[in-house]
């Protein structure tokens, strides 16, 4: 009972970060853009997110600083592909590699130091419920956040007009462009949210899973919140399964380890990324009709005035 | 007064919308040129010209998409500036365009949506669908996805989406081009209607006896400029057409007396699934094509048209060998080289891209095709100078107007580009030609010369297969016409028998016989 609570809550703690950028990459990706950054963007938002809880002793400022960060990093991507219409791989690859750099800088100072993590939800009574009460009742605030945030994602895209309006600038842009849609200025604030995602993601890490920061630590994260967009074919319901199910096999592969199975560490590892590719396969053969990404996913927009 | 039409038809009112002066330059180049054009309510104005003449241009600069250079438009009397198409359609301007601007992905009441305010709720946003589609006899599923749709019904949205928002003026752009005649008719029932409630409708096009037919009032432009305008009901088709190419098209003519061979490609019982989530299936095709004969391909876009040339091209293989014959060889399983050294010789729809690669010098483009049959490559090593020697021969038989001696491919106009494929195809003297969609977007002056060689390599003995929207097309050069429709080829008509109405009914995907039986029981 106690071993399987805690495999589950460490789950939840593994998946959240994965959820959050996950979900800043799908409204990104759904109005047509590809930001491979996100790696970069997550682990500036750690660095940054630490020094403001460092420096103000307060987590939630710390998740401001890491909010703000992961946006202009963004910002800078938006610059580039949208304002300059530069390829977008390219840059977004460009990003991560100036993300990585920049973190060390920013964290350099911070290396060694630590903070009081964020506090986890505690209702009495509630909370003490064996198996479920720390689960559902004992939390931290990013946990229940990532939630509502997700929620409020698929109710934007499926139940408002600027959701419409977004997902149609990344169905095709020429035609949003011809019916009058600013294409990049809707496009520039998808980029944003995804930085702001990604940034509050990678703060996560030293505010609430570790409460210090190390160089590097996003260890790769920002990739599998990529191949989770894929995985979850662009829709958000998938990905919160796709997420708690990436993050259980990051746990039970530390696990394993701890059983003694046989199974190589870095096959566990790879193990996301197997199963974004068989879904991938499975849902181009499935497919009866349509396209499953966005249409108008990576490629350049320039409107003609 | 200012009026320039003075017809005193409309005097002491002013027109629902004028230009006047307007332009608008790219760089140096001039799209329109001081265009003056006055609309009437109750009036269905036809925009004449061929491509490139400005036409796009000038009404996208009405819908509010582009921002002319110079020049002013007046909306009920008044000078407007529009900043973008929403401030247009809150006017009451609307627009249809010619390539869709349709979101294949998202469903029609969604599409609808995204081209009104979105004042109203979704929910009476679809009520109000529904009763606009049934008004006007425009039947539509809202809760369908695009890409299910045929082109007939995507049209439909679009023109619903314009009607929801009630406008006094009407933009259609080459509407009837991707239509069977029978849909066409539908919609001239519709535009009637809508002229008939006091609106006012552009109707760009380049069919000629359309347009005499249809419209009240017509401005030709050519090179930017107004020509003039006119009624077109009291000109003829020729007198319309001469304004538009300013001067006389040649006529093509075939070669009398032109005798039919062996049979030079053969397809038998071909079927295919298709490779893409959009493709078509093709079933149980069969022709048979001799040589010095030409078999026009008729049939509304997607159809399967595609995807036949892809099968007959090899870009597409199929596992019986003997559903492709070139030349008495089973060739269904060969390659595209293969097939070329058997002496096919192939030209896709798609000029930039498929038929050449865009940023690629022509001498380049010609050895991609060329290297199969003809001595480009020497030793594995390329012979520059063979495969300019193919450019300029190329350039001189088929008039190719460029820039400088080896141009990319992208440089060169559509028409002039359409020139060069053709002449690099058919200077390899091939046995057996397949050419898709030949004339499309091409000038009336390419067209000629690329039908005649078409007529000219059919007469010399080729084999000729046309694929074409364009049934004046087909029935010039055409000695037959087969039709296509949803993977399935008709038995061929000779092209005296094959008339507008015949090719509709197959067009649309209904089979000759009953109407035939009918028509002799009534007879």
């Amino acid at each position: 009972m106690e071993l399987i609570e805690a495999i589950i809550l460490a789950v939840l703690a593994a998946s959240t970060p994965l959820l959050i950028a996950a979900t800043g990459e799908l409204v990104t990706e759904r109005s047509g853009v590809l930001n491979l950054g996100v790696e970069g963007m997550m682990i500036v938002g750690a660095a940054c997110g630490f020094a403001g809880a460092w420096l103000t002793g307060s987590i939630f400022i710390g998740a401001l600083f890491g909010i703000v960060a992961g946006t202009l990093m963004s910002l800078v991507f938006a610059l580039m592909t949208l304002g300059l219409a530069v390829n977008q791989v390219a840059t977004g690859l460009a990003l991560t590699i100036l993300g990585i750099g920049l973190s060390g800088l920013i964290g350099a100072g911070f290396v060694g130091e630590r903070i009081t993590p964020a506090v986890h939800l505690h209702i009495p009574g509630l909370t003490d419920i064996p198996l479920i009460g720390r689960v559902l009742f004992g939390e931290d605030a990013f946990v229940y956040f990532s939630l509502a945030l997700i929620v409020g994602v698929w109710w934007f895209l499926y139940r408002t007009r600027p959701g419409l309006i977004l997902r149609a600038c990344g169905d095709n842009h020429v035609s949003a462009h011809a019916l009058g849609y600013p294409v990049l200025r809707i496009r520039t604030f998808a980029v944003m949210f995804g930085g702001a995602c990604a940034g509050l993601a990678g703060a996560y890490l030293p505010l609430a899973y570790t409460p210090f920061f190390i160089p590097g630590m996003t260890a790769g994260r920002g990739w599998i919140a990529l191949a989770l967009v894929v995985f979850s074919s662009w829709r958000p319901g998938r990905l919160v399964v796709g997420a708690y199910l990436f993050g259980a096999v990051t746990i039970l592969q530390l696990h394993a380890q701890g059983w003694g199975v046989g199974v190589p560490s870095q096959l566990m590892s790879a193990l996301p990324y197997l199963a974004t590719v068989i879904v991938l396969v499975l849902l181009s053969r499935a497919r009866t009709g349509g396209s499953t990404a966005p249409a108008a996913l990576g490629t350049v927009f320039v409107p003609d005035r | 007064m200012l009026d320039p039409t003075a017809n005193g038809l409309h005097s002491g009112e002013s027109p629902l919308l004028r230009t006047i002066g307007l332009t608008k330059r790219y760089g140096d180049f001039l799209a329109n040129d001081s265009i003056d054009i006055d609309i009437w309510p109750t009036e269905i104005h036809a925009l004449l010209g061929e491509n490139g003449a400005g036409k796009s241009t000038l009404v996208k600069a009405i819908y509010g998409l582009i921002q002319p250079s110079a020049g002013q438009i007046f909306w009920q009397g008044l000078p407007i500036v529009l900043a973008g198409p929403s401030e247009a359609r809150d006017r009451g301007i609307g627009m249809v365009f010619q390539h869709f601007s349709l979101f294949d992905n998202l469903t029609v009441a969604e599409n609808v949506a995204l081209g009104l305010d979105g004042k109203e709720s979704f929910k009476d946003m679809s009520a109000r669908l529904e009763q606009v589609s049934k008004t006007y006899g425009l039947p539509l599923d809202p809760k369908r996805e695009v890409w299910q749709l045929s082109v007939g019904e995507r049209q439909r949205i679009e023109i619903v989406r314009a009607l929801m928002q009630n406008p006094k003026f009407l933009i259609l752009d080459e509407p009837t081009a991707v239509l069977t005649p029978q849909e066409a008719d539908q919609l001239f029932i519709v535009l009637e209607r809508l002229k008939a409630e006091g609106r006012a409708i552009l109707y760009i096009s380049h069919k000629l006896e359309e347009v005499k037919r249809l419209c009240d009032t017509a401005t030709i432009l050519r090179g930017g400029k107004k020509i003039q305008t006119c009624n077109p009901g009291l000109e003829t088709a020729a007198s319309l057409a001469r304004m538009m190419v300013g001067g006389e098209i040649k006529q093509v003519k075939a070669a009398a007396g032109r005798t039919t061979t062996v049979p030079r490609l053969v397809v038998n019982d071909l079927s295919l699934a298709p490779s893409e989530a959009h493709g078509v299936r093709l079933e149980h095709i069969s022709f048979e094509l001799k040589g010095g004969e030409i078999l026009g391909i008729a049939g509304v876009a997607g159809n399967g048209q595609d995807e036949l040339f892809a099968a007959l091209s090899g870009e597409r293989l199929s596992k019986d060998p003997g559903t492709v014959v070139i030349e008495g060889i089973a060739a269904g399983h060969l390659s595209i080289t293969q097939r070329r050294k058997l002496g096919a010789a192939f030209v896709p729809e798609e000029r930039l891209g498929h038929g050449t690669a865009p940023r690629m010098r022509l001498s380049e483009n010609a050895l991609l095709t060329g290297h199969a049959a003809s001595g480009m490559v020497n030793h594995g090593f390329i012979d520059t100078a063979a495969t300019l020697k193919t450019v300029d021969r190329a350039t001189e038989t088929f008039d190719v107007r460029k820039a400088k001696r080896d141009p990319e491919a992208a440089s060169l106009s559509g028409g002039n580009l359409q020139k060069f494929i053709v002449g690099r195809e058919i200077l390899r003297n091939p046995a057996v030609l397949v050419v898709s969609q030949p004339t499309w977007g091409v000038d009336a002056g390419a067209a000629a010369v690329i039908r005649q060689a078409l007529l000219d390599l059919a007469t010399a003995g080729a084999a000729v297969l046309v694929t074409s929207q364009d049934l004046d097309e087909l029935a010039e050069i055409a000695d037959r016409i087969a039709v296509m429709f949803h993977g399935r080829l008709s038995a061929p008509l000779a092209t005296s028998e094959a008339t507008r109405e015949k090719l509709g009914l197959l067009m649309g995907g209904s089979s000759l016989e009953p109407k035939e039986a009918a028509h002799a029981v009534g007879a």
